[in-house]
Order: structure tokens, then sequence, then C-alpha cells
């Protein structure tokens, strides 16, 4: 009997060294005690609450879609960071980078890893949206949350859009030409768009095909070597940063609005 | 019997017919009124919520697919590797929507009976998230990454030739998320498919919750207590944004020309266009007389048609039909929902009356690049 009193499991002589009570310092969390502290005291899971009620655990309810959302973008910020180690944006070496990285890289699927959690973004945030709106969960005091969630669905796609002329293959060059064609035709500051020809001093244009708001986005009078540097640093720095920002309004109004919907 | 099935879907996808039907069957699906929920319990549509409506209508998009991987045309769309999200959106939203709608049903019965929605639990008692949500969390993060594994190793991404500014592909597509933008291009001008709606469908969704003044069916499904903001919803979600994107997919070929799904690209296909601006109608169709000169003279018609669209309606509504949603919105409110309303439906008016009467623009002044 005493025998087996002294004898402990891996895993509490683990939960009672120095080293794992410094990281978590309220050691194996077995009691409520324990438990809730585990929340708090990380500074990645006190995104939650300690305790939730019960619906809001159930995948029935939440469908996980912004839990996903979230964990796409980490995904994504990810496996973009490995491919930045490989890739050059420039017309010469682009595409052929993008081949190497299929042909020459070991583990050679990161392009695909990141490319289809791209896609798979755009859906689970639509399908996110589709939960929020379908629960209702938009109605006061959420109103402003559902709002930051509307503008950070806008980046998602925006960030897609501009991936998707990285590779530099005629698909992207094409589907961005498509796409930025659009904004010449912006009111008053696209060189195709109404008013546009209203900016004018005597005969002299403000607003023309180099100077305008298509000209801005894409760094020349078509999609060239400066789109694809442009695209690249909005793709991977200036989107990015500005979504991490929403995101922590995003997260910390969840809490701060009451936590999750749920019927009263 | 395969080729009348193809040729029947080919027949229907014409956005003439598909966008026609969605169209009717979507105040169907979601009865805004008691009348279209009498409708819809006479012919047993709310059976599409139930366990066997699921099963059903999974089988038949399985189906579709099947036939079209089979099917040496749409195979060659279908297997494009960024067509394959589109596939997937079919099966992941039909399914989103038929949970959401199935526990609405639900929860409607319940609350009809006087009980509280079936998420509702005691307040005291709760769950720990440790270990209670961060496991489901975790799950669901391993099983995610095992999906994608699979699919990037299975499905390459895909990789054309070299860009070349020289050559333009045809059709040139946007990526998939925007290709609704960019069938609206067919029916409007760049700055209002381009930039005008999609700003306001950005803005028109962040006003939903200053819009809803419907206090009821917070926090769970319901369908009945908020029928009309989910109808107004699933019409512009899945007419105007996702069947607009479906249809850009797989139904628009070398041109921008229509292509029934299982029809063979052939890009010498002849349409016919000879769409004609109402100031051609007025001036030289019923007057008889050449355009006018003068470019406000000329476009006087259509600015008077938008001009009562979009002022004089809201106005009119406001008076007569909607008289007591004016007092209990408010005229700010009620003029907000008004014009993302009226804009909303301008699109689907604008398709009927180009398929209806060729209609061009209701004002067309290109000179400007002002054109509606």
């Amino acid at each position: 009997m005493a025998k087996k009193e002294n004898k402990k499991s891996l895993l509490d002589t683990l939960g009672e060294s120095q080293v794992w009570k410094s990281i978590i310092r309220s050691g194996i969390p077995r009691t409520r005690r324990q438990r809730m502290h585990a929340i708090l005291g990380s500074v990645f899971l006190h995104l939650h609450p300690a305790r939730l009620p019960k619906h809001a655990v159930k995948v029935g309810y939440t469908w996980c879609m912004g839990g996903l959302s979230f964990f796409l973008f980490v995904n994504l910020t990810i496996t973009g960071i490995l491919l930045m180690f490989y890739y050059r944006p420039t017309v010469e070496y682009a595409y052929t980078d993008i081949i190497d990285l299929a042909e020459q890289v070991p583990l050679g699927i990161m392009r695909e890893l990141h490319r289809w959690a791209a896609h798979s973004m755009v859906l689970v945030v639509w399908l996110h949206m589709l939960r929020v709106f379908m629960t209702g969960s938009y109605k006061p005091p959420r109103e402003f949350n559902w709002g930051v969630g509307v503008l950070l669905m806008t980046l998602t796609m925006f960030l897609s859009f501009t991936g998707y002329l990285l590779p530099w293959d005629q698909l992207a060059i094409w589907a961005v030409t498509v796409g930025s064609n659009m904004a010449r035709a912006h009111p008053f500051i696209g060189h195709e768009g109404p008013g546009a020809s209203l900016l004018a001093i005597g005969d002299i244009n403000l607003v023309h095909i180099g100077s305008d708001v298509r000209f801005a986005l894409i760094g020349g009078r078509f999609v060239g070597e400066a789109t694809l540097l442009r695209f690249y640093v909005i793709h991977c720095i200036a989107v990015p940063f500005i979504m991490m920002i929403f995101m922590a309004v995003h997260f910390w109004r969840i809490r701060k609005d009451g936590g999750i919907s749920g019927p009263l | 019997m395969l080729d009348a099935f193809k040729n029947s879907v080919d027949y229907l996808s014409n956005p003439t017919i598909s966008f026609s039907l969605l169209t009717v069957l979507t105040p169907l699906l979601f009865p805004p009124t008691d009348w279209f929920d009498k409708i819809n319990r006479k012919l047993r549509l709310h059976l599409l919520w139930t366990k066997t409506g699921c099963a059903i209508s999974m089988a038949v998009i399985t189906f579709f697919f099947a036939v079209g991987f089979l099917d040496e045309n749409f195979s060659v769309i279908l297997t494009k590797a960024d067509n394959f999200p589109i596939i997937l959106m079919f099966y992941s939203i039909f399914f989103c929507t038929w949970l959401a709608m199935h526990k609405a049903y639900i929860n409607d019965e319940r609350l009809e009976k006087g009980l509280k929605p079936s998420e509702y639990n005691d307040p005291d008692d709760k769950v720990l998230v440790w270990p209670d949500l961060v496991y489901i969390e975790f799950i669901a993060l391993i099983l995610f990454t095992v999906f994608l594994v699979v699919w990037s190793i299975l499905v390459a991404a895909p990789l054309e030739e070299p860009a070349n500014p020289a050559s333009t592909p045809n059709p040139s597509k946007a990526p998939w998320y925007f290709l609704g933008l960019q069938e609206m291009l067919v029916y409007y001008d760049p700055w209002i498919a381009g930039i005008l709606l999609p700003i306001f469908c950005v803005v028109g969704l962040m006003a939903i919750p200053y819009m809803d003044i419907n206090k009821k069916g917070d926090g769970y499904y319901s369908f009945k207590e908020r029928r009309v903001g989910i109808f107004i919803f699933m019409y512009g979600w899945i007419v105007l944004w996702l069947f607009l994107i479906v249809l850009g997919t797989f139904f628009r070929g070398p041109n921008w020309n229509f292509y029934g799904p299982f029809e063979y690209w052939d890009a010498h296909k002849v349409v016919a266009l000879n769409n004609i601006n109402l100031s051609e109608y007025f001036w030289v169709k019923l007057l008889g007389t050449g355009l006018p000169d003068n470019i406000l003279l000329r476009e006087f018609v259509g600015f008077i048609v938008v001009g009562i669209y979009l002022f004089i309606t809201p106005v009119l509504l406001a008076k007569t039909v909607l008289k007591d949603m004016v007092k209990s919105y408010g005229l700010v409110r009620f003029g907000a929902l008004m014009t993302f309303g009226l804009v909303m439906l301008s699109l689907p008016i604008k398709m009927y009356f180009r398929w209806i009467f060729d209609l061009k623009y209701f004002v067309a002044i290109p000179e400007y690049f002002f054109n509606i």
C-alpha cells in the first residue's frame, strides 16, 4: 500500500517540477481552481473567459467558424513567411521561384497549403458571417463588432486578391488586370470614371491614366513590375498589419460586449 | 436519358431562367409573410429543412457534380484546381444554411409552446473553458490541418504560362469570390458594378444591426420571429452574391457569353448584341426624331426614371404602405433602409430590363463616363 502511494505518474512529477511551475504556475490543471487559472494565466488562452454558458461550447451553435478563421490567418502567416524565404517579387524571378518552390524546395507543398488555406479562409469567414446573422448575434450591444467583422471579411478578400498576382502567371496577371480595371472607373478619381473630366484646370486634366487611383494601386499604367512589388508589400505587410489591429478590436469587443451571444 | 438531363440543365441554367427561378424560390423557402408561408406549407417546401431534405439535397448536388465530372465539357471547368473551392462552397453553404434553418424551425416550435430556445441553459450552470472549449478548438484545428494537408498533397496549386501582357486569355476571369462583381459588369458600367455596388454592399452589411430594430431572435437560431430580415439577407446573399459567382464561374465562357455547364465552349458562338439606350427608345423610336445635341435634354427621361425610383418611391411608400414602419423606424433609419434596399433591388431590375427590353442604359452619357 505505502509503496503505491509514493508512486507518482510521470505527469505529476513533471507538474511539480520547477520548470513547469515557472511556466504554468498552478501545476497540472486538475481542480476547478487550477483549470480556471490555466485560462486566466495564459496570455494566449485568456482571449477566452474562464467559464462559458453551456451552449457556447456546442459546435452546433458556433460551427467553430470564428475560431477557424483565426486559425487560418495564423496558418497563412506561417506558411506565408516560409514562402517569403524563396520568393522574389520581380518580373525576372517571380515565376521561376514559384516553380522552384514545387520542384526544388523540400516539403514542396507550402504553396499549396498557402493557396488552399487562403481559399478556405474566404469561405470560412463567409460561413462565420452566416452563423452570426442566423443567430441574430449582431443585435445590440454587438452592432459595432458586426461592423468590424464585415471590414475583416472585406480585408480577407482583398488579401486573397493581392496574393493572386504573386505567382506572375497568366492566371494571376489577367485576374488582377480585370480586378484593377474597375478602379479606373472610380467616380472623380479614376480616369474613366464619371466626373473625372470635370477635375481639370483649363485644358489640363488632373485625373488621367498616369495619376488616377488605378495608377496608385498598381503603380503604373498597366499591371507590371511595379504592381508586383506593390501587391507583394500590400499582401505581406500592409493588409495583415491592418487586419491584426481589427482582429484585436474584434476579439476584445466580443468579451466587452458580454461574451458570446446567447438566449436570455 | 443522361443527355436529356444535361440538355435541361443547360437550358435551365440560362441566367434569364435560373435567376428568375431563384428569385421566385427564395421567398418560398424563406417566407417573409403569411401568404408565402401558406404556399411554402402547401408545396411542402419546409420539408427541405428536415434531415431527409438535407440528405436528398446533398444527393442531388453530388449527382450533379458526378455527372459533371464525367462530362467532357463540364469536367474541364470542374477540374480546374481553383474551382474546387466553389464545389466546397456548394456543400458547405447548403449544409450550414440547412443547419441554421433546421435549428430555427425546432426553436420556432419551442417558442410557440412557450418554451425557451434549445440553446438556453441555466445561466448559473456554466462549463469551464479548460478543458471543455479548449479541446474542441484543438480538435477542430487538427481536423482542418489534416484536411488542408490532404488537399495540398492531392491537388497542386495551379500555375499557367508565365505572365504575358500581350496575350489576353478569353475569357479572363477574376478570382472566384469576385466573379459576382464581374458578372454585374454585364449589366452595369464599372463605376457602378465595380465601385458603387461593392461599397453599398460593405456599408449595407455594416448597417444591418442599425436598420434591423427587431429585438427578437438574439442569440439563438430562429426564423419566424425575424422572417422579413432573414428573407432580405438570403435574397442578397444567395441570389445576388453566391448565384452570380456560380454564374460567372460555371456559365460564362469566351467573350463572357453564356454557356450551359455541359455545353462546349465554342469561341465563335454568335450572340446578338442589340442593346438600346432609353434615350434612343424615347427620341428615335417613340418621337421619330434624332437624338438632341444637348446632353441633359437627351437624357432627361432617364434622369426622371432614376429620380422617381430613388427619391419618389421611398416617399410614396412612406405615405402609404409603410406608414407604420416610418413611425417605428424614424426618418433617418427608414431613409437608410430604403436607400440600401432600392440600390440592392436595382440590380435585378436592371437585369430584367436588359433581358426583356434589350435596354442598355437608363441614363447614357458616355461623354462623361456616366452611364446608369
